[in-house]
């Protein structure tokens, strides 16, 4: 009987194994149930995210500075991408990309992570796109999108004001919780300035499209599609026409200009040139070309207006005058000028010998004498405050920006910085603009509409509240500065003389300034290489008698404020008033300076691609 | 009552209705798994499964005596085989395993599975009864099992070489060998797992680990047991129906019409479809089991309980496969999944099985 036993024995524990299976089939399947239909589910469905469109950034009269167009782009997916060698070189043919192409696309794909899409080419013709279309299967990796990409209708005339998108890198990535939105092809974020500052406003809501997929991808149907909601308009107070009217007429310079409106601090132009297209960043910017911004000496990656510091020269006269006053100085008082002024053994000098001069006409002849005089009596802690009441020195709150904000020297700074007493010869450096002061455009033009407005006026990009003070400054004080500006422009024998608004009626007050690059006794800062030569700056506000536009210029080795900046402010302020006469004036130089900002630059980068030199001497257009 | 003719009187329609049951539904879940299809695999596997259903009744209804005659030469004929195939058999699917004969590719490893059951049955027969205590009881069996077992391992084939040991082993067990031969020869394998492990091939070890771990390769080897389960989990109780399982169809799950077949089935007919496929095995082990413990003859009764161990052990490793209990080794369930050689070799056994019962019968009973 042992057989029976045995038998019955592996019997039973063929059962016990079966009930077994009974009892695990049971549970996955019922205890279990939940967790794998949402896996099956996951299996089955691919999400696909629709990139939202960005919200606009338009002007203070709604035409847009950053706007979207349709684009047809070309992604690879680095986990999908088996052959990486054969599919990049198909690309490359079928869609005639050169080696700089390549080479980006190399270097994002050792930077991507994962399902990071890496781009590869943007706004394809239809037929290039179709081109890839058909050979879908055969390029594994390979992900197609018609999408929106970022566009800029001025160009580089608004790189440094809206900044630029970009894929969002493995870093943002993660600080956004992973939110698969962000690996996404198409999806872009704000890379810099207003694009980064409003990236939350702008973005939007992404759409999502479900479709059914097999196991290698391959779309059986599609489920259904959620449209994306666009990202909120911003809307600034720049002055759209105004932005590319300077950016244009800056030329082959490099500098900054910043216009305010008097009234109510709107900021109507922000200008630093040489910029970077941010059209070119919005598709992923080539290795060349980005050498190419970088090896630029007149710097088109910084933005001049907020992050330029520079020694202000003599636009900082009209300000010493409003301290002066303040400190009981009778501005009808006179200096005899005699080209220069004695502090002890050392001869202070003047850029001419302007004979006896009154307030208003020192800062209309910017003699640096009288105001060396003035120093020399008051002591520079008595200029210091009202330099900071103007705005000099000070960080505002501007949306998107970053900004460098300077020096404004008095003793008790020098005291903590150096451990040094303040002396006289430090104030009459410090009065003319020079020595440890350092100030950006931005915060000359700041200066500027104080000055014109008579309050403390705070500059703003958006329709944000300030309470604009008056400011705690004598009508007589504020009077004489006024009117020492209108002769600069206006006056017999002012310094911008040949800047008089070519307008019946509206006349334009302003202040040169020229900051010496290297000391007086190294050179007259008017030859030699375009390195070495002054600063020209200006700051200017119009009409006289009833200030609308203040504007702060600085072009860097200009040479002369009179020179190389108050012409420009000329142009814009007539651009402001008469558009006809100011384009005629664009465009005379702009045929002398071979053509418009995206043509010049497409030119010179073609030529330094070539290995030719991008720098000719920038000339002076006058 | 109208008088049933003994032709049709001796014909097995209970065994016929369970053998069409299992493989009539399977035919079922490879129409779906086609697409709702009949090519390429339900049309010819039904064709298959009518041959050989016609080959095991035929098999039936030989005579017991002629397998107990033949055991040791067919045997050592499938042995020679083996030897063969390691010696000349092409290599295919990264494994040696079939024989090219010109008009069609031979599998003896499959053959061997009943060989070594009816080889081993014979011996215990013949074995005196005092003798099964004795060392004589064992190593003949031992080398007899050992040396198939061995080849297959060669080709590399885990599965059937697992399989024809535990086909010898319960022969063995049921033929009376000391109890504690069995218990301890358990424990020394289980110490000796590890030495066991390292004469694996590398695909095999990774698949042991990976079933130990299936997190470890999600999208490799590890990816078959977790779709499987996707597919039998998100069936649920009643199934998503017939023709929607998605794990299938988009080809999530691989191997859908055979070693996961299973799987597939379980994906639209749920946990009911199943427990009725169990039923329907079940059916057929109580069959056979049944029929072992009838058995008029000692070798009817050890290949009788051989086979059952046999067909059983396809079943519970390949469910246990699916369900994620088991490494992932080749091994197709009967009769269910696509494919010809396991058909073969399940319906091979069903004949032997059925002849030992007509042996039976035909003698009125159990030791008569």
């Amino acid at each position: 009987m042992t057989f029976t036993r045995r038998a019955m024995l592996v019997g039973g524990g063929q059962m016990v194994i079966g009930g077994a299976l009974a009892a695990r089939m049971a549970y996955i399947s019922i205890i279990d149930n939940d967790h794998y239909v949402l896996e099956s589910e996951s299996n089955r469905v691919n999400l696909t995210l629709v990139p939202p469109r960005r919200g606009w950034i338009v002007d203070r009269r709604g035409k847009a500075l950053a706007n979207n167009r349709v684009s047809l782009r070309i992604d690879l997916i680095p986990d999908r991408l088996h052959d990486k060698e054969l599919v990049l070189r198909q690309l490359r043919t079928l869609l005639r990309l050169d080696g700089d192409a390549m080479e980006r696309i190399n270097r994002d794909l050792k930077a991507a992570s994962g399902f990071q899409p890496v781009a590869v080419a943007e706004d394809l013709s239809e037929a290039d796109y179709a081109s890839i279309l058909v050979r879908l299967p055969d390029l594994p990796g390979v992900a197609p999108q018609r999408g929106f990409a970022r566009n800029y209708p001025t160009g580089a005339a608004v790189g440094h004001l809206i900044g630029y998108v970009g894929a969002p890198t493995a870093e943002e990535y993660q600080a956004a919780n992973k939110d698969p939105l962000y690996i996404t092809p198409g999806f872009r974020v704000g890379k810099d300035g207003l694009e980064k500052y409003f990236q939350p406003m702008l973005r939007g809501e992404p759409g999502a499209k479900r479709v059914e997929v097999t196991a290698r991808g391959k779309v059986v149907r599609e489920l259904d599609t959620t449209e994306d909601k666009q990202g909120k308009t911003v809307h600034l107070t720049i002055d759209a026409d105004l932005q590319e009217y300077i950016a244009r007429r800056m030329g082959r310079e490099s500098g900054a200009a910043v216009v305010i409106d008097c009234d109510n601090g709107d900021i109507l132009s922000f200008v630093s040139m040489p910029s970077f297209d941010p059209n070119s960043f919005s598709d992923g910017i080539s290795n060349s070309e980005y050498s190419w911004l970088r090896a630029d000496d007149h710097q088109p990656l910084i933005n001049k207006a907020t992050r330029g510091l520079y020694p202000p020269g003599s636009t900082l006269k009209p300000m010493a005058a409003i301290a002066a006053v303040e400190h009981g100085v009778d501005p009808s008082e006179r200096h005899t000028c005699i080209g220069g002024y004695r502090l002890g053994s050392r001869f202070f000098r003047c850029l001419g010998t302007h004979g006896s001069v009154d307030m208003a006409t020192a800062i209309m002849k910017s003699c640096n004498s009288y105001f060396y005089w003035l120093a020399h009596r008051l002591g520079y802690d008595a200029f210091a405050p009202t330099a900071k009441m103007l705005g000099l020195g000070e960080e505002f709150q501007l949306a998107g920006s970053n900004q460098r904000y300077g020096t404004i020297p008095d003793s008790a700074w020098k005291m903590r910085k150096y451990d040094q007493a303040w002396s006289a010869s430090d104030s009459l450096n410090a009065i003319i603009g020079q020595g440890y002061v350092s100030v950006n455009p931005l915060q000359l033009a700041v200066m500027a509409a104080r000055i014109a407005s008579g309050r403390k006026l705070y500059p703003r990009l958006v329709n944000r509240q300030f309470r604009n003070d008056p400011l705690p400054y004598s009508a007589d004080a504020l009077a004489v500065a006024r009117h020492g500006m209108d002769l600069v422009v206006n006056g017999p024998g002012g310094t911008a003389g040949r800047s008089r608004l070519p307008l019946d009626g509206i006349a334009m007050a302003g202040k040169t300034g020229t900051a010496q690059v290297r000391g007086l006794n190294t050179g007259n800062g008017k030859s030699g290489s375009w390195r070495f030569r002054d600063h020209g700056l200006f700051v200017c506000f119009a009409p006289v008698d009833k200030p609308k536009y203040a504007a702060g210029i600085v072009i860097e080795h200009g040479m002369g404020g009179s020179r190389a900046a108050a012409p420009v402010a000329k142009d814009f302020m007539t651009f402001l008033y008469d558009r006809e006469k100011a384009m005629e004036a664009l465009e005379t130089f702009e045929a002398g300076w071979g053509g418009t900002i995206k043509e010049r630059m497409d030119r010179d980068y073609m030529a330094w691609k070539t290995g030719a030199s991008s720098d000719p001497d920038p000339e002076i257009p006058q | 009552m109208i008088p049933v003719p003994a032709a049709v009187q001796r014909v097995p329609w209970k065994l016929i209705a369970i053998l069409s049951g299992i493989t009539g539904f399977g035919l079922l879940v490879l129409y779906s798994a086609a697409g709702g299809n009949w090519s390429p695999w339900a049309l010819q596997q039904g064709v298959r499964f009518l041959v050989f259903l016609t080959v095991a009744l035929v098999i039936g209804r030989f005579n017991i005596k002629i397998f107990e005659d033949f055991a040791y030469l067919g045997y050592i004929g499938i042995l020679i085989l083996l030897i063969a195939v390691e010696l000349l058999g092409f290599v295919g699917g990264g494994s040696q395993r079939w024989l090219n004969l010109g008009f069609m590719n031979l599998q003896p490893s499959e053959l061997m599975k009943v060989a070594i059951v009816l080889a081993l049955a014979r011996f215990y027969t013949q074995l005196p009864p005092g003798s099964t205590r004795t060392w004589t009881a064992l190593w003949p069996a031992l080398v007899m099992i050992g040396f198939p077992a061995a080849l297959v391992m060669l080709q590399p084939d885990l599965g059937t070489a697992l399989a024809i040991c535990i086909g010898g082993v319960i022969v063995m067990f049921c033929a009376g060998l000391p109890f504690w031969w069995f218990g301890s020869t358990a424990a020394a394998g289980v110490a000796a797992l590890p030495i066991l492990f390292s004469f694996l091939h590398d695909y095999q070890q990774k698949r042991v680990l990976i079933f130990l771990d299936p997190e470890s390769d999600p999208l490799g080897a590890g990816y078959h047991i977790s779709q499987s389960k996707i597919a039998i989990g998100s069936g649920g109780i009643g199934g998503k129906g017939f023709l929607n399982g998605s794990q299938s169809h988009l080809d999530y799950l691989p191997e859908g019409h055979t070693d996961f077949i299973f799987a597939t089935m379980a994906e639209e007919w749920g946990l009911i479809g199943g427990l009725v496929l169990l039923g329907l095995f079940f059916l057929l082990l109580r069959w056979s089991t049944r029929v072992a413990l009838n058995a008029r003859t000692r070798f009817g009764q050890l290949a009788a309980a051989g086979l059952t161990m046999t067909i059983f052990f396809y079943i519970a490793i390949n469910l246990m496969m699916v369900m994620g209990l088991a490494p992932v080794v080749g091994i197709p369930l009967p009769l269910f999944s696509y494919g010809g050689s396991s058909m073969l070799t399940i319906m091979t056994c069903v004949g032997i099985v059925l002849a030992i019962e007509n042996d039976t019968k035909k003698a009125g009973g159990r030791f008569r």
